[in-house]
């Protein structure tokens, strides 16, 4: 039953990605100023809704394992599997949207890098989340978990005084285009395009988040049946 | 009251009088990143007024890691990290013991620094030079309280010296900037820094204040 029902969402998902393509590249109207290059927006606005969503979720993990480590284990433990999904699956987002901001960067701008405030908080956000799972990886134990949710903890402190530093220091990348004050606003042609393309890469990305999970629900399983296992081996000797 | 944190803070100042290891490796470590930079970027005139600022900073930040580790590492002979978890004090004590004793040793490091680094450098203040005063301490307060901490979470860790920069550097990079704006701006005397030492005392009390509530929970986890 639970196979059935991710295979469904798996096809629907997929379905969904391609309508949202498919409105992207054909029915939206090109940019007024920008032209066709515009149309990158349909893969880097969603993508860093997504990135963002999913180290929230994390950080999220990250409180709910501190706050039930002791008392209820058995939650802790899904918490703790919920904040490594979303940093995991956030960072591959987040590469995405360093990846397209530079190409789109590069012919709207004319270069591919400065130092700005959203740009410069986003990779500050990804290095966090990097060394993050690079701790995950070099510590072991359930210590680990602890240590990793105390880091997220850190690094979610951390990203609005980045962002805060930043935007004092110089600031190069548009105004927001929803809810940025007067003249933001997309064109309304280019609405349903967008709204689209939101809704296939956040289908696509809970997809992936939920596939982590499992598997790191699964090798939790694992590592608890072996360490039973090993308490058997050593009581009965 | 404070009986625990002055207790850890004699023993641990006690031990570097004794031996003087972070100081001298750190100055000489630090010493050597300024004449590298110096040999690298052939500082002069209005160049060297803008990069001495960052200079500086990022050879602190590069020589207190070796501190940083040294002041956990060196807890863990004979058990005394064991020994200092079944303490029925409190963590938050050992904690600002240990920062405070890292922060009075990158600050003499800074002392016995700055005047070769005026030298090579060629720097005169344009600006108020009484505010580096209060710049320089913020800034490695924000760099010791972190590391301390960061070093104590990554302590049990498998590559622990290499894994202290991974985590720390990034959570550091805000306070890096403010620091390296406020001094480049002190230095120059282009434009206020007042704004940046601002920053970087709310940087200090947030993050401060989250590693005085979180130290017990990285430091008792098993």
């Amino acid at each position: 039953m639970k196979k059935l029902a991710i295979g469904l969402y798996a096809i629907l998902t997929v379905a969904l990605m391609i309508w949202a393509w498919y409105q992207a590249i054909y029915v939206a109207p090109n940019d007024a100023m920008q032209g066709e290059i515009f149309r990158i927006i349909y893969y880097h606005v969603p993508s860093a809704m997504v990135a963002f969503l999913f180290f929230a979720i994390s950080l999220v993990g990250s409180i709910g394992y501190l706050a039930s480590r002791r008392n209820l284990p058995e939650r802790a433990q899904i918490f703790d599997a919920w904040a490594l999904a979303g940093a995991e699956v956030g960072v591959v987002f987040c590469t995405v949207v360093l990846t397209t901001g530079p190409i789109w960067g590069r012919r709207a701008w004319g270069i591919w890098w400065t130092w700005d405030a959203r740009l410069t908080t986003t990779l500050v956000l990804w290095l966090i989340y990097v060394s993050y799972l690079l701790l995950r990886r070099f510590a072991s134990g359930p210590q680990m978990q602890t240590l990793a949710a105390v880091l997220g903890i850190f690094g979610a402190l951390d990203v609005p005084i980045v962002y805060m530093s930043n935007r004092w220091w110089r600031t190069q990348h548009p105004a927001p285009v929803f809810g940025g004050g007067p003249g933001s606003g997309m064109a309304s042609s280019m609405l349903p395009a967008f709204g689209w393309n939101v809704l296939g890469w956040m289908a696509w990305g809970i997809f992936i988040l939920i596939l982590r999970y499992n598997v790191e629900r699964k090798s939790q399983e694992i590592a608890a049946q072996e360490a039973e296992a090993a308490l058997h081996g050593v009581s009965s000797m | 009251m404070f009986r625990a944190l002055w207790t850890h803070l004699v023993k641990d100042l006690r031990i570097e009088w004794r031996s003087l290891d972070a100081i001298i490796s750190m100055l000489f470590f630090s010493g050597l990143v300024v004449v590298l930079f110096s040999i690298a970027f052939d500082p002069s005139g209005v160049f060297s007024q803008r990069i001495a600022g960052g200079v500086l900073c990022v050879a602190t930040m590069f020589a207190s890691v070796s501190a940083l580790n040294q002041a956990w590492a060196r807890e863990i002979r004979h058990q005394v990290l064991d020994a200092q978890r079944m303490v029925p004090a409190p963590g938050a004590e050992l904690y600002l013991a240990k920062a405070i004793a890292n922060f009075l040793f990158v600050t003499i490091v800074q002392v016995i620094l700055a005047p070769f680094f005026f030298i090579f450098y060629n720097l005169h203040v344009a600006g108020q030079g009484w505010l580096l005063a209060l710049v320089l301490p913020l800034g490695t307060w924000a760099l010791v309280g972190n590391g301390i901490f960061f070093a104590a979470l990554s302590i049990r860790s498998r590559n622990r010296e290499l894994l202290l920069s991974l985590i720390l550097f990034p959570i550091f990079i805000p306070a890096l900037l403010a620091m390296v704006q406020a001094t480049t701006n002190i230095l120059t005397g282009e434009s206020d820094p007042t704004l940046w030492i601002k920053m970087l005392a709310g940087y200090d009390i947030i993050f401060t204040t989250a590693s005085l509530l979180l130290f017990d929970v990285i430091f008792h986890a098993e």
